[in-house]
């Protein structure tokens, strides 16, 4: 297994070394290398732009719908860069939610972000301060899906992977302003009869089905999925907000009383 | 408040929960506890996203064979399963839902 893999969201993270270039076969000529790597993280998204296609068109024509500018949509696109978390501020800007409610929601939407930094971190510990925040702007659900799954699959980790993840995450990014822009630019006539939107809870399954790989996540899973239903009634979407914390405290007890 | 403030606001709660880990790397460590808790964050939060908007698609409970979300969704969650694949996923789930619906 390599080391990435180990800090899957299932597992506890493990302090790390970073990489040490000497681990890695001797490249040739480093800017092939780079582009090459490059090239493969563009390849490794394309794929999933089934999913990030339609999910952009959608929010691009539901950001209008709600009330908000063609350039607050798209500026919102390459600002947060978060699809679920446009969506929930679409929905609750709509709705007239305090501002406050907003950034906590959204902030508590994105807070599983902490563990992709937290997984990515020790791998690019050795890079430059602006590549580190480069690769944070374009730590995605689908760029860390992209990149732990080719570290799963055995692929030793070259000097030279930051490429990769700048590549997969870059493919992402284009796509989703471009498709955002679509959204956007159709806005209304967007045929209703397409179940578009129905992209993001295929695409979060995708991303939440393999991490349930034990008692504890299926615990966790399960608390989330039945709180959000019976909080469903409250206002500005709090049910979210009580839901996931709700998985997150029963997670985090069940995990606690096992150790 | 203005809705530009406010775009640049979860831009940055955003942006600074990406970088967290990373731009403290080696230099904070951080309660063990923390870490346990943030593993749990993305099934937490994605789940108690998709479950009301399957088993909830007009703002009720509608739990019966002709939810075709519902069923769709329910493929796609033994596709994921077994796949692992984002790409198999969206497709079955996509061709699911047009077949019920």
């Amino acid at each position: 297994m390599s080391r990435f893999s180990q800090s899957h969201p299932c597992n506890p993270i493990v302090p790390q070394q970073p990489s040490s270039p000497a681990a890695s076969p001797p490249a040739d000529h480093p800017a092939r290398s780079n582009f090459r790597e490059f090239r493969a993280g563009l390849l490794a998204v394309a794929p999933l732009l089934i999913g990030v296609a339609p999910f952009g068109m959608i929010y691009g024509a539901l950001a209008l719908s709600q009330g908000l500018s063609p350039a607050a949509a798209l500026a919102m696109s390459t600002i947060l860069f978060a699809g679920s978390a446009q969506f929930l501020f679409c929905q609750l800007f709509g709705a007239g939610a305090p501002a406050l409610i907003v950034v906590a929601e959204v902030g508590l939407l994105n807070l599983r972000h902490a563990l992709y930094s937290a997984a990515l971190a020790p791998q690019i510990a050795h890079l430059p301060r602006r590549w580190k925040l480069a690769l944070a702007y374009l730590l995605t659900d689908e760029a860390y899906a992209v990149i732990a799954r080719r570290e799963a699959l055995g692929e030793a980790p070259g000097p030279h992977r930051h490429w990769f993840y700048l590549g997969a995450g870059l493919g992402l990014w284009g796509s989703w302003q471009l498709s955002t822009a679509v959204g956007v630019l159709l806005g209304a006539r967007l045929p209703t009869d397409w179940p578009l939107d129905f992209a993001l809870p295929l695409t979060f399954i995708a991303i939440v089905v393999p991490l349930i790989r034990n008692r504890t996540m299926l615990a966790v899973a399960a608390v989330s999925g039945i709180v959000a239903l019976l909080m469903a009634g409250l206002p500005f979407k709090l049910g979210l907000l009580v839901a996931a914390l709700a998985g997150m405290a029963i997670g985090w007890r069940l995990a606690g009383s096992i150790r | 408040m203005n809705v530009w403030l406010l775009i640049v606001l979860c831009g940055v709660v955003t942006f600074v929960i990406r970088l967290s880990f990373i731009a403290v790397e080696g230099k904070v460590i951080f309660p063990p506890g923390f870490r346990r808790l943030l593993t749990f964050a993305p099934v937490a939060t994605l789940t108690a996203l998709v479950i009301p908007d399957l088993l909830m698609p007009q703002g009720m409970l509608w739990l019966a064979w002709d939810n075709a979300r519902l069923m769709a969704g329910l493929a796609a969650m033994v596709i994921a399963a077994t796949t692992r694949s984002v790409l198999w996923t969206l497709v079955g789930g996509f061709v699911m839902l047009g077949v019920l619906s």
